[in-house]
């Protein structure tokens, strides 16, 4: 394989402008040369020079940058985990959001949420692990209810990615209803805005994707050879059962990680891998790392937008990854003709 | 003997397919497996390629059991041209042939240079090297089964197994894939078993015929024994005439 060095490059090359951007948007504008030169200043342990870099310092490092590092990675785990499902249920449909992964992992989040906790500290960890049982379930039972004999026929697992969906939902309104206080905590953690402020959700959300997002990198070549279906998979040396329980493990993982953190965020694992594949071509070990690099560059924008669009108040960046999502879905399955999978 | 084959039952959890296989192929031969639909022809290939879940007895390539080994060791010893490869659209033709080395990668999936060169070496020989850069998904069927018998030989075994692999190529591509395998399994060495519908090619391709009935092994022989009128008619029902070919050296059967 050709290390693709020119899209990794310009992928990498984006993000970075993104995420500079990312930090100069908000209720004060820091032009993108004065938050890198704040910020350097910083990781030097230099003091901050005057009152104003002092001000500049205390909103980057305790809300934009943490709140940039969420963005991508979540942007990242979706993109990734989207990117393993499309290619494991060898279905361009296949994403965290229709195949139940995001609901499951959803209501697992809003169960402990709901909770109460004796401390706080205590629920940053439940909330992750019941959120990840939550799409582990969910993505196990579209699994069965998809699968008839050996194959997983496209209209069975997104008949049955919605159904699993929608049931999850229904008890997740149901568990925020009943508990009246966490009501719109939730609610809006649900659209995904990130309610959770500063470096812990950042802290809580690394290990998980990190952990997640290796796996998956370093089963991409077996998820290549997983295209060709599970018997000739076999037949070219790949254990299949196994490789297909760690890469399901892996990206239910990076996903329930995603929402427990971030929230319910869709279309990113739909989209992105679903470009990048266009753009790159179908070898998952060059178009894993391409859709991890292009679901953080999305996500970022996103939450940009989320934050100008009606500023000063800001959108649960959900929406406008919905928003500009379905339409660009819409458009490149309209404009092109030609079958990718 | 490069293949021994001792198959005493095979097939899957609730129901028996195939039984009592019994034949050993030596090195560069070419064995046609010929039967009609449902005879376990398919079966036979998947038992011996290890995706069968119920599989009794023995099947020895080189003194090696295939029966206790892993995916990995078996795809090292025997590769599969499947009957018709649905290819995902977005590979390219050398990303597929790659694929064919996926038994000899490390854990992370990292090619080496001998890798490259095995892929390149396989397109060369079945002339797939000129759109090596395409998709596959502007590739004609005769082209895309080339494709897979070039990541068959990256593979780099002893054995070929292939599924009917030109069912569904038209009579030119037929015969130029055949003659290609065949003459590759001559050059290179390769013991070929290779299931075929076709007995017109069945005749004309293979050194062994093995004829298959109802999961069982009905006969065995050189192609000119074995494909007698009297033969084809009790394992297919069918009156059928045996000619020679107007050159003398082959068979021609046809429904009589």
């Amino acid at each position: 394989m050709q290390i693709p060095l020119r899209p990794l490059l310009i992928t990498s090359a984006l993000l970075l402008a993104v995420f500079v951007l990312s930090m100069g948007v908000g209720s004060v504008s820091i032009p993108p040369r004065q938050s890198i030169a704040v910020i350097w200043d910083a990781l030097r342990g230099q003091p901050p020079g005057g009152e104003q870099a002092a001000r500049l310092r205390v909103i980057l490092l305790t809300l934009r940058l943490p709140r940039a590092l969420l963005m991508a990675m979540t942007g990242a785990a979706l993109a990734g985990s989207g990117c393993a499902y499309q290619g494991l249920f060898r279905n361009p449909l296949a994403d965290p959001y229709l195949i139940g992964a995001a609901s499951g992992a959803g209501l697992g989040a809003v169960i402990s949420l709901t909770a109460s906790w004796p401390s706080s500290n205590l629920s940053y960890l439940a909330v992750p692990l019941s959120a990840f049982a939550g799409a582990l379930l969910a993505v196990l039972l579209t699994y069965k209810l998809a699968k008839v004999g050996g194959t997983l026929p496209i209209t069975n697992l997104i008949l049955a990615g919605v159904a699993v969906s929608s049931f999850s939902t229904a008890l997740s309104s149901f568990l925020m209803i009943n508990a009246s206080g966490e009501l719109r905590r939730a609610l809006v953690w649900l659209l995904g805005g990130s309610t959770m402020a500063g470096w812990k959700p950042v802290i809580g959300l690394l290990p998980y994707t990190a952990a997640g997002l290796l796996a998956l990198s370093a089963m991409a070549f077996r998820l290549n050879v997983l295209q060709f279906g599970d018997e000739q998979a076999s037949q070219l040396g790949v254990n299949v059962s196994h490789s297909r329980s760690i890469i399901i493990l892996a990206a239910t993982l990076s996903t329930a990680a995603a929402v427990a953190f971030s929230g319910i965020i869709g279309f990113v694992g739909l989209i992105i891998p679903h470009i990048a594949r266009r753009l790159w071509g179908g070898d998952m070990r060059r178009l894993m790392p391409l859709s991890l690099l292009c679901g953080a560059v999305f996500l970022l924008a996103a939450d940009i937008l989320a934050r100008v669009l009606m500023a000063p108040q800001e959108l649960p960046v959900g929406i406008i990854t919905a928003l500009c999502g379905a339409p660009f879905f819409i458009f490149i399955l309209r404009q092109s003709r030609q079958e990718v999978w | 003997m490069l293949l021994q084959t001792d198959i005493h039952q095979a097939g899957y959890d609730q129901r028996i397919i195939i039984s009592d296989i019994r034949f050993a192929l030596p090195a560069g031969r070419i064995l046609a497996v010929i039967g009609p639909n449902g005879s376990g022809k398919t079966t036979l290939i998947r038992a011996l390629s290890g995706v069968l879940p119920v599989v009794q007895g023995s099947v020895h390539i080189n003194g090696t059991n295939l029966l206790d080994t892993n995916e990995m060791e078996r795809a090292r010893l025997l590769a599969v041209v499947p009957q018709s490869t649905h290819i995902p659209p977005a590979f390219s033709v050398e990303e597929v042939v790659m694929l064919g080395r996926t038994p000899y990668l490390n854990w992370l999936g990292r090619s080496s240079q001998a890798d490259e060169e095995a892929a390149e070496e396989a397109m060369r020989l079945t002339d797939v090297a000129r759109f090596k850069g395409q998709a596959c998904g502007a590739l004609s069927a005769g082209e895309c089964q080339r494709v897979i018998l070039a990541r068959a030989l990256a593979q780099d075994t002893p054995m070929l197994l292939m599924d009917e692999p030109t069912s569904h190529l038209d009579l030119r591509y037929q015969i130029e894939f055949l003659q290609l395998a065949v003459g590759l399994a001559e050059q290179q060495d390769k013991t070929v078993l290779i299931a075929l519908h076709d007995l017109n090619l069945a005749a004309r391709f293979g050194d062994n015929v093995m004829a298959m009935k109802e999961g069982r092994l009905a006969a065995y022989g050189k192609a000119e024994d074995i494909l007698t009128p009297e033969n084809i008619r009790l394992i297919y029902e069918l009156p059928v005439d045996v000619f020679p070919s107007p050159n003398g050296q082959q068979l021609v059967i046809i429904p009589s």
